[in-house]
C-alpha cells in the first residue's frame, strides 16, 4: 500500500516535456515518482530547422538546455535507453542499469534515415545533398546556401510518414523567397519532387498550395517512389526509371521511430508503436501509452498535435491509474501554419476525418487567422509559434481558445465528414 | 457514380477505385487492368492477391510494405504496374487507394 509507484517517461523532446509538466501537478511524492529519460542534454526547436538555412532564425534561437523544462519534482535521466522489456515493466539504460515502472510513457519521437536509400549518405552528402530535418544538417545548408550561385534546385520526400508534412513546401516557398531577395531567382528552377500523386494528401489543401506552387514557378514532379540518388551524375532516380538532375538535393529522407523500438520488440516495420488513435494507450500493453511522432496513429507529426494529444493523455493516465474507462476522444486534431515565403504564410486545422478547408480561426467568423489563405497576419502567428512553443507548449499550459479536439466552426465545410 | 466494367454496373468513386469489394471479381480486375494498358499475368495476381489479403486485414499498404513482403520486390512491382504502382494495383484489386498519411 504505502510502496511509491513510477511512472517512466522516454524521451524528453516536445512530447515528453509536455507530459512532465502535466503530470506533475497530478502525481506526487510519496505516492507517485515521475521520471523522464533523454539521452540528450539540449532541447531543440524543431520548427525552426525550417528557418535555420534561410538565415531567419540562429542556433541559440533554438537550442535550449533541457533542465530549462523540467519540473524539479520530476527526476531527469540523462542516458541512451537501451530498451524496454514491456512483460517485466522495466527500462534498460545504455549503462546496464535497470528502471521498473508502473506506467511507462513512450515519446521518443522520430529520426531521419537517409540510409534507407541507396546513395542517399555517400560522397556528396551535405556536399551537394542535404537535409534540413536534423540541426546539423540545417546548418550545413544554411552555410552551402550562403555561398551557392544557383543552379537546379531540388526539393525531395523519400516516402511518407514524415514529420510536419508541409514543411518540404515551406521549404521550396521560403527558397523561392529567399532567391528573390538576393537577386539571382532567375538562376535558380526550383522543382519539387513527392511520393505523392499532388502537393499534400489532402483535396482542398492540394488545390490551394499547388497553386501556389504555380505562382511561385516551381514545378512539381509527382509519384516518385526514390531508388537511389547517383552521385557521380547527380540525379535522383526512382523505381519505374524517372530520372531527376539536380545541382543542389534538400531531401527528407525516411522518417523512422528510434531503434530502441525494434530492440524491444515493441515497433513496426518503421519503429513506430502501435496505439490507439483514440486513446493512446498502446495495443499490446495495458500500462504503456504512447504520443508525439513515435506512435503509428494516422495523425501528422507534428507538435501542435502532441500538445493536444498530452491534454488528452494526462486525462487518461489518471483514469487508468484510478482504474476507469479510458476516454477515447483524440481526433486527430492538427493546426498548422504553411510558410509561403514574402512574408506571408497561411493555417491549417484539420482532423482524422475533416480535411483542411477555408474559414477563420480561432474565432468563428472573425479570426484574426485565416484557414487556408495566404496572409501576413498568418506569417506573424508562425513567428510567434516559437515564443509559443518555449513559454507555453512545453510547460504544458493551455493555449486560450483552442481546443485539444478541432471546432468545426467558422470553417467553410461542403459536406460534413471528408477523406 | 456507377461504371460499366466488364458488362456490369459497377460503384466507383470519382477516381475509379471500387467502392463496395464485394463486385469485384477477376474479370472486373482484368477489365479496369486493360484501361491501364496492363495485361494481368501470374505474377500479376500474385501481387493483387497479396494486396487483398492485406487490406482484409486491416494492414496499411506502402511500396515498402510490398517491396518486404517477399510476393515482388520494389523494382518488380514497378515493371508489373509502371508507373504509380500501389495506385494501379490496388484499383484492379478492387480495393481502396491507399491513404499515404498525413
Ligand atoms: C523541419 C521540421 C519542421 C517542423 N515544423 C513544425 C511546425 O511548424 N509545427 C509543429 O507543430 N511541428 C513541427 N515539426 C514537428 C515537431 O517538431 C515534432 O512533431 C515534435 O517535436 C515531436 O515531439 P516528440 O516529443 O514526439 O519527439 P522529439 O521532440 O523529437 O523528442 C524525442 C526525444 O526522445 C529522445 N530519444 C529518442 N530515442 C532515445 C533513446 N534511445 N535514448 C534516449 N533518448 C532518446 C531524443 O533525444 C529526443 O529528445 C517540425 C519538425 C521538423 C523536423
Amino acid at each position: 500500500m504505502n510502496q511509491m509507484k513510477h511512472i517512466i517517461i522516454l524521451g524528453a523532446g516536445t512530447a515528453g516535456t509536455m507530459m512532465a509538466n502535466h503530470l506533475h501537478h497530478h502525481l506526487h511524492q510519496p505516492e507517485w515518482k515521475i521520471t523522464i529519460i533523454d539521452e540528450r542534454e539540449k532541447h531543440y526547436y524543431q520548427p525552426g530547422y525550417l528557418f535555420l538555412p534561410f538565415g531567419i532564425y540562429e542556433p541559440e534561437d533554438i537550442v535550449k538546455n533541457i533542465t530549462d523544462f523540467i519540473p524539479k519534482d520530476v527526476e531527469l535521466v540523462q542516458q541512451k535507453i537501451n530498451r524496454v522489456i514491456p512483460d517485466q515493466r522495466m527500462v534498460q539504460l545504455a549503462n546496464g542499469e535497470g528502471l521498473d515502472y508502473d506506467i511507462l510513457i513512450v515519446a521518443t519521437g522520430a529520426k531521419i534515415a537517409p540510409e534507407e536509400v541507396t546513395g542517399m549518405k555517400g560522397p556528396e552528402w551535405q556536399k551537394s545533398v542535404f537535409d534540413f530535418y536534423t540541426f546539423e544538417g540545417a546548418l550545413a545548408l544554411r552555410n552551402k546556401l550562403r555561398e551557392w550561385t544557383g543552379g537546379k534546385l531540388v526539393v525531395h520526400i523519400t516516402e511518407m510518414p514524415i514529420k510536419c508534412p508541409v514543411a518540404p513546401l515551406e521549404f521550396a516557398f521560403l527558397a523561392d523567397s529567399f532567391f528573390h531577395e538576393k537577386n539571382m531567382r532567375d538562376k535558380v528552377q526550383i522543382t519539387y519532387v513527392t511520393p505523392l500523386s499532388g502537393a499534400f494528401t489532402k483535396p482542398k489543401a492540394t488545390a490551394t498550395l499547388e497553386h501556389l506552387l504555380d505562382e511561385k514557378g516551381i514545378t512539381i514532379e509527382g509519384d516518385f517512389a526514390i531508388e537511389q540518388v547517383d552521385n557521380e551524375n547527380k540525379k535522383i532516380i526512382d523505381y519505374g526509371g524517372r530520372e531527376i538532375p539536380f545541382d543542389l538535393l534538400v531531401t527528407v529522407p525516411t522518417n523512422k521511430g528510434d531503434e530502441l523500438m525494434a530492440r524491444s520488440g515493441m515497433g513496426d516495420d518503421l519503429n513506430y508503436v502501435p496505439t490507439h488513435k483514440a486513446t493512446l494507450q498502446s495495443k499490446n500493453w495495458n500500462n504503456v501509452f504512447v504520443l508525439g511522432d513515435a506512435s503509428n496513429i494516422p495523425a501528422s507529426k507534428a507538435g501542435s498535435v502532441a500538445h493536444f494529444e498530452a491534454e488528452i493523455l494526462t486525462e487518461n493516465i489518471l483514469r487508468f491509474i484510478k482504474g476507469e474507462p479510458l476516454k477515447e476522444e483524440f481526433d486527430g486534431h492538427a493546426n498548422c501554419f504553411v510558410e509561403t515565403g514574402h512574408g506571408k504564410a497561411l493555417l491549417i486545422d484539420f482532423n482524422y476525418t475533416h480535411e483542411p478547408v477555408e474559414g477563420t480561426f480561432p474565432f468563428p467568423g472573425l479570426g484574426p487567422l485565416r484557414l487556408l489563405k495566404e496572409s501576413k497576419m498568418n506569417h506573424w502567428g508562425k513567428l510567434a509559434f516559437k515564443w509559443i512553443y518555449w513559454n507555453m507548449l512545453l510547460k504544458g499550459r493551455h493555449i486560450p481558445f483552442v481546443s485539444a479536439t478541432m471546432s468545426e466552426k467558422g470553417k467553410h465545410y461542403t459536406e460534413t465528414v471528408s477523406q | 457514380m456507377e461504371k460499366m466494367i466488364a458488362g456490369k454496373p459497377i460503384t466507383v468513386n470519382e477516381e475509379g477505385y471500387l467502392t463496395n469489394f464485394n463486385q469485384w471479381d477477376e474479370k472486373i480486375g482484368e477489365a479496369i487492368a486493360a484501361e491501364a494498358n496492363i495485361s494481368l499475368t501470374p505474377r500479376h495476381w500474385d501481387v493483387i492477391k497479396y494486396l487483398q489479403t492485406e487490406e482484409k486485414n486491416q494492414v496499411p499498404l506502402s511500396i515498402r510494405r510490398v517491396g518486404k513482403s517477399g510476393v515482388v520486390d520494389i523494382k518488380e512491382f514497378y515493371s508489373l504496374f509502371p508507373n504509380a504502382p500501389l495506385k494501379t494495383a490496388t484499383k484492379i484489386a478492387g480495393i481502396p487507394k491507399p491513404a499515404s498519411c498525413i
